[in-house]
C-alpha cells in the first residue's frame, strides 16, 4: 500500500520535473529571439556609443567623447526638438479625431457603420514608406492639396508644402495623423465596448443629452484605456521614421529632421562621408533613454493614480 | 425630416470617406495613365484607357517581380517563425506554472519600454557577424526578432481559458506534452492564429527601416517597400511607374485586409485591453 503510494509520488515528481523542462523548452525560442534582437542590442548600443567606429576596420574606445560632441551639436538638438514637435503636433489630433470617429462608428443606429470603419482603417495597413512617396506628389505643386486649396475663394497663392521649412512639418504631421487615426479608432472602440449599457440608459432616463452622456458617463469610463493609448502614441510618434524619411528626408534645411533620421544619416547614409556608427549609437542611446524615462514616468503616474482610486473607493 | 437628416448624414460621411481614401484612388488611376495623359491631367481620377504598360515596366524593368517575390518570402517566413515561437511560449505561460515564469513575464513586459528602432545598428552588426548579409535569411530573422509581447499574451490568455477536460482525454490516451499541444490545443486557437498571421503580415510587408539597412549593398534582396524607395531615388520623374509600383505593393494588402479585417481588429482590441 505505502509502496504504491511512494511510487505514485515518485512518478508525480518525475512528471513535475518533466513539465518544467517542457515549459522552458516551449518559452526558449521566443526568449532567444527576444534576447538577440531586443536585449542584446541595448548592451551593444551602449558599448558602441563609446567607440569611434566607421563600421569597417577596428573601433577605438573614446569614452564619452561621442556624447560630448552630441551635446554641442546644434543639429542634434534641432532633431531632438523636432521629434517632440512632431509628437506634440500629432498626438492630440490623433487622439481627439479618432475618438470622434469611434463614437460615430460605434452608434448602433448608424447604417453601414462597418463599411465606414473599414475605410477609416485602410491607411493603417498600407506601407508607410510608400505612402510617403505618394504624398510627395499629392502635397506637391501639381498635387491634389494645392488644387483643392486654389479652388477656395480666400486663398491667394498655393503653398510649396514640402519645399518650405515653415510648412513641411505640418504636412508630415497631417499625413501621419491621417495614416494612424484608424489604429487609434480601434483602440477607442475597444474602450467604448467596456462602457456598461445600463449606465448610458439610466442617464438617458434621467434626461441627459448626447454631450452630457459623453462627458459624465462615457468619458470617465474610457479614460484608463485612454492613458494606454496616449502612451502608445507618444512612443510611436517619437520613433517615426518611414514617413518622414520618404516624404522629406528630414528637409528642407533640417526642418523635419527627427532623431531617427539624424541617426540614420550618421550610421547608414553616404551623405556625411564615412559612416559614424559610434556617434550614431550615442545619439540612439541618449534618445532611447529619453523615451524610457517618459514611458516609465507615465506608467508610474498611472499606477499611483490607480491605487489612489482603489484606496478612495 | 428624420429621413432627410439621415440621408444628409450619410452624404457627409460618404464625401468624407472618399477624401479619406483619395490618395489610393489617385495612385491606382495614375498607374493606368500614359505619361502624356498624366502630364496633361495628373489629377483626374478616371484614366482614359486601361493601359497596363506602367505595371509591365515596373514588373520587368524596375525589378518589381524580384521585389514582390522577396516580400512574399520574407513575410511568409517571418510569420511562420513568429507563429511557432509565440504559440509555444503562450501555451507554456498560459497553461502551466513553473519556476522562473514570473521573472520571464516581467522581462518580456519590460520590452514595451525598449525602442526597437534604435536597435538598428546592433541588429545590423548581428546579422553581419552571422554572415547573413547576403541572404534573405538575415532579413527574415531580423523581422522575426523581438519579444512579440502582444502575441504571446494573446495566446497565453486564450490557452488559459480552455477548459481542463479538453486535454484530460488526451492525457489518459497517453499523449505527450507536445502531442497535447499540437493535436488538441493549437487547433483550438485558430482565431488567435488568424490574428497573429494577419497582424504580422501587415507589419512585415510594410516594414521599411530593417530591410532598407540590411539591403544597402544588395539590391536583389530588397522587398517592395525598399524597392520603391530606390526607384524613386533613381527616377524622380517617372510618376506613373512609381504609382504602378505602389499599387503592386499596396493593393494586395488592402484586398487581404478587407477579407480578414475581423482577425486584425480583434487582435488589436485584445492587445489594448490586456
Amino acid at each position: 500500500m505505502s509502496d504504491t503510494y511512494v511510487a505514485v509520488n515518485k512518478s508525480k515528481l518525475k512528471n513535475k520535473k518533466n513539465l518544467v523542462f517542457w515549459c522552458w523548452l516551449f518559452i526558449t525560442p521566443n526568449l532567444i529571439f527576444y534576447a538577440a534582437f531586443q536585449g542584446w542590442p541595448i548592451v551593444m548600443n551602449i558599448y558602441n556609443s563609446m567607440m569611434d567606429w566607421s563600421g569597417l576596420g577596428n573601433a577605438t574606445f573614446i569614452g564619452l567623447d561621442n556624447f560630448k560632441e552630441l551635446v554641442t551639436d546644434s543639429y542634434f538638438w534641432k532633431s531632438y526638438g523636432n521629434s517632440f514637435v512632431f509628437m506634440a503636433g500629432s498626438v492630440p489630433p490623433l487622439m481627439i479625431f479618432s475618438l470622434i470617429a469611434a463614437l460615430i462608428v460605434n452608434n448602433p443606429k448608424l447604417k453601414f457603420a462597418t463599411a465606414y470603419r473599414t475605410i477609416i482603417f485602410i491607411p493603417v495597413i498600407t506601407t508607410a514608406s510608400i505612402v510617403g512617396i505618394i504624398m510627395v506628389y499629392i502635397w506637391g505643386s501639381d498635387g491634389a492639396v494645392n488644387a483643392a486649396l486654389s479652388n477656395l475663394p480666400f486663398v491667394e497663392s498655393t503653398i510649396n508644402w514640402l519645399g518650405s521649412s515653415k510648412w513641411a512639418m505640418f504636412a508630415v504631421i497631417a499625413v501621419f495623423v491621417w495614416k494612424n487615426l484608424g489604429m487609434n479608432m480601434i483602440y477607442w472602440l475597444a474602450a467604448l465596448q467596456g462602457v456598461p449599457r445600463q449606465l448610458l440608459e439610466a442617464a438617458e432616463i434621467d434626461g441627459a443629452g448626447v454631450l452630457q452622456k459623453f462627458f459624465y458617463v462615457t468619458l470617465p469610463q474610457i479614460i484608463p484605456i485612454g492613458a494606454v493609448i496616449l502612451l502608445v502614441n507618444i512612443s510611436s510618434t517619437l520613433r517615426a521614421f518611414d514617413l518622414i524619411k520618404t516624404m522629406t528626408n528630414g528637409g528642407p534645411s533640417y526642418s523635419t529632421d527627427v532623431i531617427s533620421t539624424y541617426i540614420y544619416r550618421f550610421a547608414f547614409s553616404s551623405e556625411m562621408g564615412l559612416p559614424r556608427l559610434g556617434y550614431a549609437s550615442a545619439a540612439a542611446t541618449l534618445f532611447a533613454l529619453t523615451i524610457a524615462i517618459i514611458a516609465i514616468t507615465t506608467t508610474l503616474i498611472r499606477r499611483s493614480n490607480n491605487t489612489q482610486r482603489r484606496v478612495s473607493k | 425630416m428624420n429621413n432627410l437628416s439621415k440621408i444628409l448624414k450619410h452624404l457627409i460621411l460618404i464625401v468624407f470617406s472618399f477624401i479619406w481614401i483619395y490618395p489610393f484612388v489617385w495612385m491606382l488611376s495614375a498607374s493606368f495613365k500614359s505619361k502624356s495623359e498624366f502630364f496633361e491631367s495628373g489629377l483626374s481620377l478616371i484614366p482614359n484607357s486601361l493601359d497596363f504598360s506602367n505595371f509591365i515596366r515596373a514588373w520587368n524593368e524596375a525589378n518589381f517581380s524580384q521585389y514582390f517575390l522577396n516580400s512574399v518570402i520574407i513575410t511568409a517566413s517571418a510569420i511562420l517563425i513568429i507563429l511557432v515561437i509565440t504559440s509555444t511560449c503562450g501555451y507554456a505561460l498560459g497553461r502551466y506554472s513553473f519556476p522562473g515564469k514570473k521573472i520571464f513575464i516581467a522581462i518580456l513586459g519590460a520590452s514595451i519600454f525598449i525602442p526597437l528602432e534604435f536597435s538598428m545598428i546592433p541588429i545590423f552588426q548581428l546579422i553581419k557577424s552571422l554572415g547573413l548579409m547576403d541572404s534573405l535569411l538575415g532579413i527574415i530573422l531580423a523581422e522575426a526578432g523581438g519579444g512579440h509581447v502582444i502575441f504571446v499574451l494573446l495566446f497565453a490568455s486564450f490557452f488559459r481559458s480552455v477548459p481542463k477536460e479538453m486535454e484530460e482525454a488526451a492525457i489518459i490516451d497517453g499523449s505527450s506534452f507536445i502531442q497535447i499541444f499540437t493535436r488538441v490545443m493549437l487547433p483550438l486557437s485558430s482565431p488567435i492564429i488568424g490574428s497573429v498571421v494577419i497582424m504580422q503580415f501587415v507589419w512585415t510587408w510594410n516594414s521599411f527601416l530593417l530591410p532598407l539597412v540590411l539591403t544597402l549593398s544588395n539590391a536583389s534582396l530588397r522587398p517592395l517597400a525598399v524597392g520603391l524607395y530606390t526607384l524613386r531615388g533613381e527616377n524622380i520623374v517617372d510618376w506613373t511607374g512609381i504609382a504602378a509600383g505602389s499599387s503592386i505593393a499596396i493593393i494586395p494588402v488592402i484586398i487581404l485586409f478587407v477579407f480578414f479585417q475581423r482577425y486584425f481588429i480583434d487582435g488589436l482590441s485584445g492587445a489594448v485591453k490586456g
